[in-house]
């Protein structure tokens, strides 16, 4: 027991040490024809990148993406971001995400994360969940589920990363 | 061992993290759900002797280069009532140490995995349900060319606090043909991927009666075939005997299982049809020789529309491993704006049916002494297990108002589903209506309303559901909600189940805090149910990222 709240203190420790922004670890995901993608790989030639967790089953992630959907154009006009949408949907619905997004009209680049091997990595307990990444892929920020307007206070914080 | 891991671990992250300056990387969450429970005689709610219980999990991931590690910390001080008792006390429950290099990726500790859609093998967590299988052993990932993926693991699975008895062995290989034959194939509009997994668990057979086999295998061929606008996936597969060896009945049951998927999916824009169907037949597979089902390794995805709005899912679909039959057809469509029905916004319509039932004659698994095979295709005829035709309309009105109507009729079999006795209960056949309204007042502040009814003569009769949620963007919510069982044949169980919930987000970080009634139910996640108590008393959750 003593063990275990020593190495807790440790991890303590350690984090605050290191305060500095993460980066992408190397994690496979899928894309929708059902290829290996390590997730390092994804670029937007130095501009800010959103990545949202969203599942088919969950409400308030679809209203988060469609929401943004509305403005999308907008924000790229004015920030070149770009939006890559992580579906954690395992076997029972991951045949719908395709039928979903092309429905809905969705321009995000979409990845598969079934056995939840990235939602790991980056902690992601529940979704929806986004990150910020600038223009050098660091993690700059990260929200917990969605509530209507939150997608203002992203775009606010993309337009921090781009006019800085 | 246990010593020894948290030595190398330590170790490990001694040398890592300070013998450079150019330091790695961590990433973990915090999730606390604490809940106190106060009798309530009239939803049969029992007070919890410890008055408050609590779940605790933290993990944490360490990045160094080519090396990953972390661990979980699990906390049930004492498990919340509808979790299974024998998650008691703390520990670490999951740790791994895992390198990484261009084309080869080495675990050791634990890892969570699946084969193709997980038919045959599927280590998983789901902290909602209670369930975490991760295996404790060594994994090898290994891409030798482009297109060509390769991997083996070995390991126990983890049942609540312990590991299984049984050691699981697999290999799956996996070939993107296009991806290989890059050159010959560039100009080829079709695209293939094959993929062939095998599992094997090897258990000794200490059975003074029986002839167990104590190596059992389970193998899936998968196909997964792009056409321009087309996708097909396909798995198949089989698992050998696997008799249970019980010393009270004479005969024990030799039977093989088998399990196909199948899903065939069009899309464009505006646009998208999916059709799936599947068949099981005695495919339960398990970490020991054991028929329970907190030993499940493998996954059989339940054949309908995982509902969010709760009457949609008060009488929800679970697999039924030991043999059924389903289909179940999908078409999400967006009327464009401008035309009549889409008006200035579009408007959006997904259709979704599902239909599951027995095999013919019963299955295997019940026919094994007189060497019975179930039909194929089997429909018609065939005891219904459950049945969903749902229809549900999204419009934005204007700006500020948005809505979402849904429309189903079910038809759930109580006494298949839930594992009674046939005749106990019979066919729930409810008819479902849902209209949830949001009005967005001022800048971040949105007030929603949801209404919801089901009709049913059979079960627990008529239920009412009133939500009332306001939103202030990006911090806050409230939330009052309703349940009534104004249908309830017993008067006496004409009951209310009120919630009251608030919270409070800021960046990754969740605090709420809750109070209300909870009702005694299924609850079920992906197919996979638990049965949940009733419970009255406040909670508190709090999770956070980092």
């Amino acid at each position: 027991m003593r063990k275990i709240t020593s190495i807790l203190i440790f991890f303590f420790i350690a984090i605050n040490c290191y305060s500095q922004e993460n980066t992408l670890p190397s994690v496979l995901v899928k894309t929708l024809e059902g290829n290996s993608f390590n997730i390092q790989n994804i670029s937007n030639k130095n501009n800010p990148i959103v990545i949202s967790f969203w599942a088919t089953w969950c409400k308030p992630c679809k209203k988060e993406l469609n929401n943004i959907a509305e403005v999308y154009e907008e924000w790229q006009d004015e920030t070149n971001v770009k939006l890559i949408a992580i579906s954690i949907d395992d076997a029972r619905s991951v045949s719908k995400v395709a039928p979903y997004v092309n429905a809905s009209d969705w321009e995000y680049e979409i990845y598969l994360d079934s056995n939840g091997d990235l939602k790991r990595a980056l902690g992601v307990s529940t979704v929806p969940h986004t990150f910020l990444l600038n223009n050098k892929k660091q993690i700059i920020w990260q929200h917990k589920g969605y509530i209507d307007g939150d997608e203002e206070k992203l775009f606010e914080k993309i337009k921090e990363i781009t006019n800085k | 061992m246990k010593k020894l891991f948290i030595l190398i671990f330590t170790l490990s992250f001694n040398i890592i993290s300070f013998a450079q300056n150019n330091s790695g990387q961590f990433y973990g969450d915090f999730d606390l759900n604490m809940q106190t429970y106060s009798e309530d005689r009239s939803i049969g709610a029992e007070e919890a002797d410890e008055i408050l219980l609590n779940n605790a999990y933290l993990n944490i991931n360490y990045r160094k280069g080519n090396l990953y590690t972390g661990l979980r910390y699990e906390s049930y001080l004492n498990a919340l009532l509808d979790f299974d008792k024998e998650y008691q006390g703390n520990g670490i429950a999951y740790k791994y140490l895992t390198y990484k290099i261009d084309n080869l990726e080495i675990t050791a500790g634990n890892y969570y995995d699946q084969i193709g859609s997980g038919l045959i093998f599927r280590s998983y967590e789901n902290k909602r349900l209670g369930i975490d299988n991760s295996m404790d052993g060594v994994r090898l990932k290994y891409f030798p060319l482009r297109g060509l993926e390769l991997k083996s693991f070995i390991g126990k699975s983890r049942t609540y606090f312990s590991y299984s008895d049984g050691i699981i062995r697999g290999v799956d290989i996996n070939l993107s043909i296009n991806d290989i034959f890059e050159k010959k194939l560039k100009d080829i509009k079709t695209k293939i991927i094959l993929g062939q997994g095998i599992v094997s668990r090897y258990q000794k057979d200490n059975n003074p009666k029986f002839n167990l086999p104590q190596n059992v295998a389970a193998y899936s061929t998968r196909v997964t075939i792009n056409y321009g606008k087309w996708k097909y996936f396909g798995e198949f597969a089989t698992k050998l005997n696997d008799p249970i060896g019980a010393l009270t009945i004479e005969e024990n049951n030799y039977a093989k299982g088998s399990g196909i998927i199948n899903s065939i999916t069009y899309s464009k824009r505006g646009l998208g049809i999916s059709a799936e169907m599947h068949r099981v037949d005695h495919m339960e597979f398990r970490s020991v020789r054991t028929v329970s089902k907190e030993y499940i390794i493998n996954y059989i995805p339940a054949l309908s529309k995982q509902h969010t709005y709760t009457l949609l899912g008060l009488y929800p679909c679970a697999t039924q491993s030991e043999g059924e039959f389903g289909m179940q057809f999908d078409v999400f469509y967006k009327i464009k704006k401008g035309t009549l029905l889409g008006g200035k916004y579009g408007t959006k319509i997904s259709l979704n049916f599902s239909r599951i039932n027995g095999l013919s004659g019963g299955n295997s698994f019940l026919n094994d002494s007189i060497n019975h095979t179930p039909a194929f295709i089997s429909i018609k005829d065939e005891e219904l297990y459950f049945s969903d035709l749902n229809i549900e309309i999204y419009k934005k009105i204007n700006r500020k108002l948005r809505s979402n109507f849904v429309l189903a009729s079910q038809y759930y079999n109580k006494d298949v589903l839930e594992g009674k006795t046939r005749g106990t209960y019979g066919i729930v056949k409810s008819i479902i209506g849902v209209v949830d309204v949001q009005y967005r007042i001022k800048k971040g502040h949105t007030i929603k309303i949801e209404l919801q009814e089901l009709l049913t003569e059979q079960g627990d009769g008529a239920w009412s559901m009133g939500l009332l949620e306001y939103t202030i963007s990006p911090n806050w919510f409230f939330a009052i909600q309703d349940m009534y069982n104004w249908g309830n044949k017993d008067s006496e169980k004409q009951l209310h189940y009120a919630n009251y919930d608030f919270g409070y987000i800021k960046g990754a970080t969740r605090i709420a805090v809750g109070y209300g009634k909870k009702r005694a139910g299924i609850f079920c996640v992906g197919g996979v149910c638990k049965e949940v108590p009733s419970s009255n008393g406040f909670n508190l959750s709090i999770s956070t990222s980092f």
